[in-house]
């Protein structure tokens, strides 16, 4: 990210025809080509848009489905509705969207309390692995290493053996069901990624840049604020993203550690389909309302994510 | 120097997000506490301090500013309901009920008690349930008081009792309760066609040969499928059989394990059923063959009722509340349940029911255990249920608080003390069988494994 490669990757044809005659290829370049030439090929590009097609096939099924009237979902799937769009016979209704928001389940309450739970369970672990990432990155003390190494180990305990010891203490520290027991729930689940992931690539800014501000005579704060922070933007950008995805469809924590009053959406929607059951119809709308806001997130901030967690799991 | 201002912008609205996030976070705290005052104030619409008899709860002092929280499986719609019925005793003693309704009740609970997070009162959808955490968790649990005790002798049967009943002290007071040998029928249909309701078990496999020989379609449409509890309806099916064939002195036998599950009896009983089930002149009309009940969700499997594609499903009571809305329930509408019938002589009902466990014993908890058990309660119930679906096996309750003619008539039968009733004995069952192998038996069954396999089978299973 720092250090943008001088080769002009604007135009392939260009690259492909002029310099080729002037200079030996490395084998490297040959093979980049040759990758790039299969990729590119009319054949590789049908494939790609067939697999898209058939990805989202499902989604496209929800999605009609979930504008259908009760009854239709009942008695037939929601593909039947193809030849009905062109005759005009097709019958479509907002009813499921107007249950789930305002029905007994309430969905238009409970956007705000994913909003609430997930801003400060992005930003509570940010800070903190930020810190922890610039320690183990650039102060020398004892026992970095095996500090280090125990951090990420963490990341093996699975959250399902947590949740019995969690509870038991947000109970004795008399915080159990409130917003700060499942904020710390989510901090402590991504603490360890989080601090391995910003590490590696604090690792990755070149030493001397933070040697240079030292003989200027800067501090660990100025090192972080002024040299280290501006670089590390993408990085916290990709994390950033992740951890709001992660916890905007998290149900497990959510169900265990929020009061009825502070449930998020997903907790919200696992019980739209009623006692029995019988209500699942509205649990496509559902579905719909709990991806809209992580969907407009990725979209926007989507090249972020794939440049900064390849940045940080390239190098160790 | 582009990317160092970008950088600068960028950090910027960091700032402004994380200043959002407080602002929100701040704004929900202020919602937090409003909602709790619109609680206590009582919702509308449901029942007023006039409508029961308050001197019932001044045994337990002043209760005023209390509150008690309560942990059940029942969601929206019927939560709405559910609140509705506290009301009253709300207005009465100035209690606070604290309702929280969740579909993965069963396993959340059992984290909770070990967490010691527990709530003051929880609903056990089964006996089963209820048994389980009283063996395991005995400190945790409160016995009924005495209040309570005293309204469960007065308003239920002894049958009642007894499942609420763990080695003979009794913890849990019955609530609601269901009533599952009912078979659902199109009347319209059945009048146009000439068919008349059929008055013993005999008369019901020659109604279906006569449906099954005049009709283009099947007679009988089944679905077992319910996700993690697949299996389920079938066992429901069976259990009615065996009370029918085998009669309810070898049922209670059966689900005790006084006689092995492959008795010949029970293996008879299903042999029975199987003319049913198992016949692929009589299922699965409209849904495919006798492997497709396996595949069908249960409530889905009686749409077919409405639209002609099949003729009969048995299914209980709180059937009445899954058709589509618009659905009329009742012996003149679209759709409506006959008793499945018996021998001619005795008609056994099978049914379920929920049951009150308490975790602790402050009086405010004591008192409404004691509401829960009365018959106050039991017709508040059934008046903030317009819509029925709700039935209750309290004796006090009055039929006509009951909303549709369906609820009346299951009610008058779980009333009825002619009624044989007997309790769905897969929720008495030990769990690895009840919620385990017979359910996963029943789905092998159908897809063709032998009767005798399959009894075989859940024998061995059982612990």
């Amino acid at each position: 990210m720092s250090t943008t490669p001088p080769v002009p990757t604007t135009n392939p044809e260009t690259e492909d025809t002029a310099p080729v005659k002037e200079r030996k290829l490395t084998r490297l370049e040959k093979r980049a080509i040759a990758t790039k030439g299969r990729l590119t090929s009319p054949w590789a590009s049908l494939t790609a848009v067939i697999l898209a097609i058939l990805w989202t096939i499902p989604t496209v099924g929800l999605l009609v489905t979930s504008f259908r009237p009760e009854i239709d979902i009942r008695r037939s799937g929601w593909w039947t509705v193809i030849p009905g769009i062109f005759t005009g016979e097709t019958e479509f209704t907002l009813d499921n969207y107007d249950q789930a928001l305002y029905g007994g389940a309430g969905l238009s309450e409970v956007f705000i309390n994913t909003f609430v739970i997930t801003i400060p369970a992005v930003i509570i672990p940010i800070t903190v692995a930020l810190l922890a990432a610039y320690g183990f990155a650039w102060i020398d003390f004892p026992g970095r290493n095996l500090l280090f190494v125990a951090v990420f180990a963490l990341q093996v305990v699975p959250i399902q053996v947590t949740l019995v010891p969690l509870l038991t203490n947000y109970n004795n520290w008399g915080m159990a069901g409130s917003f700060w027991a499942v904020w710390l729930s989510h901090s402590i689940f991504a603490l360890p990624l989080a601090v391995f992931l910003l590490h590696n690539f604090m690792k990755d800014i070149p030493r001397s840049l933070v040697e240079a501000a030292r003989v200027d005579g800067a501090g660990h704060v100025k090192i972080f604020f002024r040299v280290l922070f501006p670089l590390l933007v993408p990085a916290i950008a990709a994390f950033g993203i992740f951890q709001f995805l992660w916890v905007w469809n998290d149900l497990l924590v959510g169900l265990t550690f929020a009061a009825p009053e502070y449930r998020p959406l997903t907790v919200a929607v696992a019980e739209l389909a009623g006692t029995r059951g019988g209500d699942w119809h509205i649990l496509t709308a559902g579905a719909f309302i709990s991806m809209i806001v992580p969907l407009i997130v990725f979209l926007l901030l989507q090249r972020y994510f794939v440049r900064g967690m390849l940045a940080g799991a390239v190098k160790g | 120097m582009t990317r160092r201002t970008m950088a600068s912008n960028r950090r910027r609205l960091a700032v402004v997000a994380g200043g959002a996030g407080l602002a929100l976070v701040l704004a929900a705290c202020g919602g937090g506490g409003d909602d709790d005052t619109s609680d206590g104030g009582g919702d509308s619409g449901g029942g007023t301090a006039e409508d029961i008899d308050c001197a019932a709860y001044d045994e337990f002092g002043d209760l005023e500013g209390t509150s008690v929280s309560i942990y059940t499986s029942i969601v929206e719609p019927e939560q709405t309901q559910q609140e509705m019925s506290y009301d009253a005793f709300e207005e009465c003693t100035g209690v606070t009920v604290d309702y929280e309704g969740s579909r993965e009740f069963e396993a959340q609970l059992l984290v909770r008690i070990q967490a010691g997070n527990t709530p003051d009162i929880a609903y056990m959808p089964q006996p089963g349930l209820l048994n389980t955490i009283v063996s395991d968790y005995p400190d945790e649990v409160v016995e009924a008081p005495e209040a309570t005790v005293a309204n469960v002798d007065e308003f239920f049967s002894e049958d009642w009792k007894e499942y609420g009943s763990v080695d003979g002290t009794f913890y849990a007071a019955p609530l609601g309760a269901n009533a599952k040998s009912f078979v659902w029928y199109n009347p319209a249909a059945f009048a146009d066609a000439g068919y008349e309701i059929p008055e013993t078990w005999d008369e019901l496999l020659e109604l279906s040969e006569t449906i099954a020989t005049e009709q283009e379609v099947l007679p009988w449409c089944v679905g077992f499928e319910s996700g993690d509890a697949t299996g389920w309806p079938g066992t429901d099916w069976i259990e009615d059989v065996v009370l029918r064939t085998a009669g309810p002195e070898v049922y209670d036998q059966w689900y005790k394990h006084e006689i092995p599950f492959n008795d010949p009896q029970i293996v008879d009983a299903f042999d029975e059923a199987g003319q049913i089930l198992k016949n692929p002149d009589y299922v699965n009309a409209g849904l495919g063959g006798v492997d497709s009940i396996a595949t069908t969700a249960w409530d889905q499997a009686g749409t077919g009722v409405l639209d002609g594609t099949c003729w009969m499903y048995r299914m209980a009571n709180f059937y009445a509340t899954q058709w589509p809305e618009g659905t009329e329930v009742g012996s003149d509408g679209d759709v409506y349940a006959f008793y499945l019938p018996g021998d001619g002589e005795s008609q056994p009902m099978l049914g379920g029911g929920e049951f009150v466990l308490a975790f602790d014993d402050r009086p405010e908890v004591q008192a409404f255990q004691t509401y829960l058990a009365s018959a106050d309660w039991a017709n508040q119930k059934a008046i903030a249920t317009p819509d029925g679906g709700w039935i209750s096996a309290n004796n006090g309750l009055d039929v006509n608080n009951l909303a549709t003619e369906f609820d009346q008539d299951a009610a008058a039968i779980l009333a009825d003390e002619e009624t044989v009733f007997r309790f769905d004995g897969s929720d008495l069952m030990p769990g690895e069988v009840g919620a385990g192998t017979f359910w996963t038996g029943m789905v092998n069954w159908v897809t063709g494994s032998s009767t005798q396999e399959v009894t075989d089978q859940i024998e061995n299973s059982w612990p």
